[in-house]
């Protein structure tokens, strides 16, 4: 293999797998009909997406270890790795295990994001299938999403304490709000000429909620669901900012007062990680449930 | 006047389907669009399994009175009695996008086993194998055969057709009109075809209607066998009379 260039980029050295990493040979990879060039093309795809983070961590690491900035302001990745790998293995006073934290947050963003979903979507259709409803909750909805999020914090925890429940309330209302302005809309922008459809079919209200209305929301109801999970992480870091025993949040705090830089790294990155294991999942249900449409354009 | 105070509209949408029953009977309706009288005390009768073109300028009012029978418009004043089911295929197919197609033609159908049903409508509009395509991948008039296919499952006593073949090309035209033909011939459902083709209502229709001024201004029946030829000298009458009807001669726009 350590013959010249030219060699290596011949036709004949195509299949030779580590270079279908490069985009120049994944362009002369084998025609995209045969199931193995197929995956190869979708593999060489993902580690493409890769490849700015892992050139941002590069620079991350060189700018610390030639002591362009001080390792107090901006820890070297080795320190937040080892920093990780230490709060996985032991339970420390100041900051718990990270494992524990993360488990603590995710049930906070789960049950926050349940409560928050449920309300928007039962809102949006709601107001999208009656004027009354319209009236009646929009004016609401769109007062909430002039406020200001984090400017509730004071005022919920003199209403709810210092708890739980200010914390999930918090996130809830910062998931309910984009998801149901784009679940509203999504609804509103039904084709009417298909609600008429139903009319001439003598669907029931059931129906016509179940297998028109709804389903034809669903693109936007999925940006809005996307729009809210993001949302949802960004509640929960502020929320448990203030008061809190356990979770990421806490680490962060935590980590501020006993300024340990690292651990602060340590939970943004894994705010990051769990952001787009989140989207992914969204978008992966995306794929499945909107494949009629996906069809369309793969035309 | 008279029609204008007597606003409430009669929809009798009866399960009464005995054969001596007209299929529906359109007496005095009227529509309003603003200022203007596009409906204007009409009357019409369809009997049983009759083919009956509605011809008309375009902003006649076909589409309007279709719509009225269809039960889709509560605006109309007058009376409209329809007896029995109907059906409506629509100048565009209207084939809901996230159903496959044989979905679709289930979709509202209250049958005891709705996929033979679907199944077997598919099969009779030669869509078979394309029960389980999604309708964006359906061309145009694989599209509209799916409409007509999910319109019949119903079994409807009065089949609405608006413009369906408006959008297609001629070739497809013509399929359709002969697949529309034989559906008619096995379901015998009173269709109403609303059309600005003269040449389809001729070689489709038992009766030919003219809607202008809003009402029935003219009304002719075909009797001429089908597969009707379109050099049949009294077609060829017939066409220019209903041009003539329609506003148009053979110098120009009257």
């Amino acid at each position: 293999m350590s013959g010249p260039r030219t060699v290596a980029l011949a036709p004949d050295q195509t299949a030779d797998p580590p270079r279908t990493a490069s985009p120049a040979v994944a362009a002369v990879a084998p025609p995209a009909g045969t199931g193995a060039g197929r995956t190869r093309l979708l593999r060489s795809k993902a580690l493409r997406r890769l490849i700015s983070p892992v050139i941002l961590l590069a620079l991350w690491q060189f700018v610390s270890s030639a002591h362009l900035i001080p390792a107090s302001k901006l820890p070297p990745p080795t320190e937040v790795w080892s920093t990780t790998m230490s709060l996985i293995t032991s339970t420390s006073p100041a900051y718990g295990s990270l494992q524990g934290n993360m488990l603590v947050s995710l049930e906070r963003v789960a049950v926050g994001f349940a409560c928050g979903a449920t309300v928007a979507i039962i809102l949006a259709v709601l107001a999208g299938l009656s004027r009354l409803g319209e009236n009646a909750v929009d004016p609401l909805m769109q007062m909430l999403r002039t406020l200001p999020l984090f400017g509730l914090i004071p005022v919920f925890i003199v209403w709810f304490g210092i708890g739980e429940l200010p914390k999930i309330l918090l996130i809830a209302l910062g998931t309910a709000i984009p998801l149901y302005l784009n679940t509203f809309s999504g609804i509103r922008n039904v084709d009417a000429k298909l609600a008429e459809l139903g009319r001439v079919l003598h669907l029931s209200r059931r129906e016509l909620l179940g297998q028109i209305v709804l389903p034809g929301a669903l693109p936007q109801v999925l940006v809005g669901l996307r729009q809210s999970l993001g949302v949802a992480w960004l509640a929960l870091v502020v929320a448990e900012q203030f008061n809190a025993s356990a979770g990421l949040g806490f680490m962060i705090s935590q980590g501020t007062q006993f300024d340990r830089n690292d651990v602060i790294f340590v939970a943004l990155l894994v705010y990051c990680v769990l952001g787009l294991l989140t989207d992914a999942l969204v978008r992966l249900f995306e794929r499945r449930a909107l494949s009629w449409r996906r069809s369309f354009v793969a035309q | 006047m008279a029609s204008q105070l007597r606003s409430a509209v009669t929809m009798r949408r009866g399960e009464d389907e005995s054969a001596a029953l007209p299929v529906a009977q359109v007496r005095g309706m009227s529509r309003v669009f603003g200022e203007r009288r596009v409906i204007d005390g009409l009357d019409i009768d369809i009997a049983p399994g009759e083919f009956i073109a509605l011809i008309g300028r375009s902003g006649s009012g076909k589409s309007t009175l279709l719509r009225a029978l269809a039960g889709l418009d509560r605006e109309v004043t007058g009376e409209v009695i329809v007896n029995g089911t109907t059906a409506v295929a629509f100048q565009e197919p209207r084939l809901v996008p996230w159903k496959r197609v044989a979905a679709n033609i289930r979709l509202g159908l209250r049958a005891p086993d709705p996929q033979a049903v679907s199944s077997a409508a598919l099969a009779e509009v030669g869509l078979a194998d394309r029960a389980n395509a999604w309708p964006l991948t359906l061309s145009g008039g694989e599209a509209q055969r799916a409409s007509l296919a999910r319109a019949l499952v119903h079994e409807p006593r009065l089949l609405l057709l608006d413009e369906p073949f408006s959008a297609l090309d001629a070739l497809t035209t013509i399929t359709m009109h002969q697949l529309v033909l034989r559906l008619w011939r096995l379901h015998r459902p009173a269709v109403l075809l609303v059309t600005h083709d003269v040449d389809e209502a001729l070689s489709l229709a038992d009766r030919v209607l003219v809607l202008s001024g809003g009402r029935i201004g003219y009304s002719c029946r075909i009797d001429a066998p089908r597969p009707r030829d379109r050099d049949n000298p009294d077609l060829i009458t017939l066409r220019a009379d209903l041009l003539a009807e329609l506003g148009v001669t053979m110098e120009g726009i009257k």
